[in-house]
């Protein structure tokens, strides 16, 4: 496996420090009240030092509902470990989505871009817009790759990975770059029909190269797959580090007979999508900053409820217009009074709400 | 003009409570669908927008290196006013209203979004979006009636130095971003007592002004002028000409938009408990739009749909055109009058409601080439005269 370099730092003496900082200095004189990077980011997008960026150089079809997005990221991105996923933000329709998507490319590919492989869920906002309707030169914001769904340092000797969906986009990631390691390897992966398996034909031929030994369940015509019939088909199972990625319901059940196994630190996981929040009337609202905690009921703003319990809000007009109490949402969901909208942020975001026509509608924690 | 409630025809006495509460709702209707029909064109609009303006500022700029050569001071000093215009208005004023906060864009956001302008955002923003959009034309509560140093309704007790309204109302337009920050300070009540003055918010509120204010003129008058080498005169004097142009341009479209003949103003009372269709009316009453080409309504920021954006202030700029039939037609049919008309006519009909309103009550209206010297002489005993001889010849006058 490749080791991440976290790239070093240009060695700066203090001297040249100190003049950078006053050369930022007059520039940020020269460009006030916006920065410097303002202006810059008008010509060149990716460049170093700017915020990490990407633009999307093609967009590849996998599947009848898969593709493969080629970024080119800003020159401040750093090499991904096969595995890890990219947080990616992306206008759709005006708005910016924040979705993670695994990296599915090899490293150091010679023009520099990454992909991601994308299968469009029903009602997927994001992975529609992706597979369907992004264009060529669209620039994106990224995040640095992260995850932990990676091989360890010492590959393992034989290893499993259980898949279903787009879950293999993760081990593409691995399988692609990790052949050496990988010497003894099992997928077992689920799909509707064998059309409908991404990257198909690319495991079929490790398979037939005897690199992997592949099971394809066809879940149209064969059934899901459950954890006792993997044990059949895999009857060296314990001996194997397992890596599982597919919807929610699947890894539970792996984990649940993994620990019944007494197998549980062998099997890694990995969830692709966030959990669905439940939405309701009202909820628990944590503010984060200020400590307090209050059950708020669904027909009252947040802003009303916050102040009753005595936490100093910022606030306005009270009526939804002049955007006085808006305030990031870190998770949760919220109602727009108004026309019964619901907001939600996933764990991280900072979506920002308008207190005063927001009421909870689920548990939520509010930056404040 | 005096206030609605004591008119001796309310315009909008012949609506019902029902009439009153079904205008908001179909109010609520547009900007439901337009907040519903928002996407990619709209975030390109104002991305192309900021985009044009910040490589017209960045041209102007360069071009301002050689201002000592006359064609280059004239297109610098033009592009640099456009710029600053399109800054303040289509860009700054209106993301700072949250217009395109849907976006979820921390760079173009009312609450990270820093502009071109000597008040800080953050204080124009409570002035602004919480006061003066709430309680639009309400007199005693919107301050931005004559921003509190001028008479702007009848009913306020004239006095004497309301002469010099005229020179004053040019002199802050002239001067309008100092203006406005300082209004946004409330310079005049905070600096009345000793305690007021010492309030640590207050002088907070002051440093960061200060502070704000510093940079813009180091960058206006200084950096950039020193940037310019031997044409450092005539990039000063083309800086110095974009922000009072740019001034002078803002202060005319805003005095349009609640101050020409016509337009509404509320009593304060009038405005405890009222309903959501109540607000609506009162901003539809206390709004004036302009007409004109679209770039008129660009350069204004779209607040040439003066009407509109008081009624959906955070709704896009770029939408209100095409609301603006929908909500006149709404007008039409609630029998309720929609003011709209070319800049230089409703320019001239608020300096004349300025230039009437620094005179005695109806002094304007009676005075006639032929009695015009015994006008002057009845203004000039009210102006040097004390407050009975003023009482006097008010009431005589009545």
């Amino acid at each position: 496996m490749t080791a991440t370099a976290p790239r070093s730092a240009v060695t700066r003496t203090p001297a040249r420090t100190a003049l950078r900082d006053r050369v930022l200095k007059f520039a940020e004189l020269v460009t006030t009240p916006l920065l410097p990077v303002d202006y810059l980011d008008l010509f060149d997008p990716l460049r170093s030092g700017a915020a990490l960026r990407g633009r999307i150089e093609a967009v590849q079809p996998e599947t009848r509902d898969a593709a493969t997005i080629v970024i080119r990221p800003g020159r401040d991105w750093l090499p991904h470990v096969p595995g890890q996923y990219v947080r990616i933000g992306i206008d759709v329709d005006g708005v910016r989505q924040w979705r993670a998507y695994s990296i599915t490319s090899i490293l150091d590919r010679a023009d520099g871009c990454f992909t991601i492989t994308v299968k469009a869920i029903p009602d997927g906002k994001v992975s529609n817009y992706l597979v369907r309707r992004a264009r060529p030169g669209t620039i994106i914001q990224l995040d640095q790759a992260t995850g932990e769904f990676c091989l360890p340092e010492q590959a393992p000797a034989k290893a499993l990975f259980v898949t279903a969906g787009s879950g293999i986009t993760p081990v593409m990631g691995i399988l692609r770059n990790s052949a050496e390691q990988l010497t003894d390897t099992v997928l077992v992966h689920s799909s509707p029909t064998a059309d409908d398996v991404v990257f198909g034909d690319e495991l079929r031929r490790l398979a037939a190269e005897g690199r992997i030994r592949l099971i394809e369940q066809h879940t149209d015509t064969a059934g899901m797959l459950d954890a006792r019939s993997i044990a059949e088909l895999v009857p060296d199972l314990h001996e194997r580090a397992t890596w599982a990625c597919g919807p929610v319901g699947m890894l539970e059940a792996l984990e649940e007979h993994w620990a019944e196994a007494g197998l549980a630190d062998r099997l890694y996981t990995e969830r692709f999508r966030p959990r669905i929040l439940v939405t309701g009337e009202g909820g628990t609202v944590t503010f984060t900053k200020n400590g307090t905690t209050i059950e708020a009921d669904g027909a009252t703003p947040i802003l009303d409820a916050a102040e009753d319990a005595g936490v100093l809000m910022p606030s306005g007009c009270r009526m939804g217009i002049c955007f006085g109490c808006v305030l990031p949402m870190r998770e949760g969901a919220v109602r727009d009074l108004r026309n019964g909208e619901i907001t939600t942020a996933a764990p991280g975001d900072g979506v920002l709400i308008q207190t005063c026509i927001s009421a909870a509608a689920g548990a939520c924690d509010i930056d404040h | 003009m005096t206030v609605i409630q004591k008119k001796p025809e309310n315009p909008i006495e012949h609506l019902t409570r029902e009439d009153i509460e079904l205008i908001g709702k179909e109010l609520d209707t547009i900007r439901q669908e337009v907040r519903d029909s928002l996407g990619a064109d709209d975030a390109k609009y104002i991305r192309t927008v900021i985009d044009v303006q910040r490589k017209l500022e960045l041209g102007s700029r360069a071009v301002l290196l050689f201002s000592k050569f006359p064609p280059a001071w004239v297109l610098g000093t033009a592009g640099l006013s456009v710029a600053k215009i399109l800054e303040n208005m289509e860009i700054g004023h209106n993301i700072l209203h949250g217009q395109w906060d849907w976006m979820r864009d921390p760079k173009i956001h009312s609450t990270t979004w820093e502009w071109d302008m000597a008040s800080p955002a953050e204080q124009w923003k409570h002035s602004h979006n919480e006061l003066h959009h709430t309680y639009t034309n309400v007199i005693g509560k919107d301050n931005d009636l004559g921003y509190g140093i001028m008479r702007v309704d009848e009913d306020q007790k004239w006095h004497p130095m309301y002469l010099a309204q005229p020179l004053w109302n040019f002199i802050n337009a002239c001067f309008f971003e100092y203006g406005i920050a300082a209004y946004d300070l409330e310079l005049g009540k905070n600096l009345a007592t000793k305690k007021r003055r010492n309030d640590p918010k207050f002088r907070a509120a002051t440093k960061q002004v200060l502070k704000k204010i510093r940079n813009q003129a180091a960058k206006d008058y200084v950096v950039h002028p020193l940037l310019s080498g031997p044409s450092f005169l005539p990039t000063l004097a083309a800086n110095f000409t974009a922000n009072v142009v740019r001034n002078l341009w803002s202060h005319s479209v805003i005095m349009c938009g609640h101050f020409p003949e016509g337009v509404e103003t509320f009593e304060k009372t009038s405005i405890d408990g009222e309903t959501r269709g109540e607000w609506y009316v009162r901003q539809m009453l206390g709004s004036a739009n302009i007409s004109g080409s679209k770039a008129m309504h660009i350069m204004t920021g779209n607040l040439s749909h003066q009407v509109e954006h008081h009624l959906f202030p955070d709704l896009p700029s770029n939408r209100y055109a095409e609301i603006a039939p929908r909500v006149k037609e709404i007008f039409d049919r609630y029998g309720l009058t929609y003011h709209s008309a070319p800049l230089y006519k409703q320019v001239a009909s608020a300096w004349h409601k300025v230039i009437r309103l620094s005179l005695p009550n109806g002094w304007l209206a009676e005075t006639t080439p032929k009695n015009a010297p015994a006008q002057v002489v009845k203004l000039v005993r009210m102006t040097t005269g004390g407050k009975k001889v003023r009482r006097q010849l008010m009431r005589a006058a009545a």
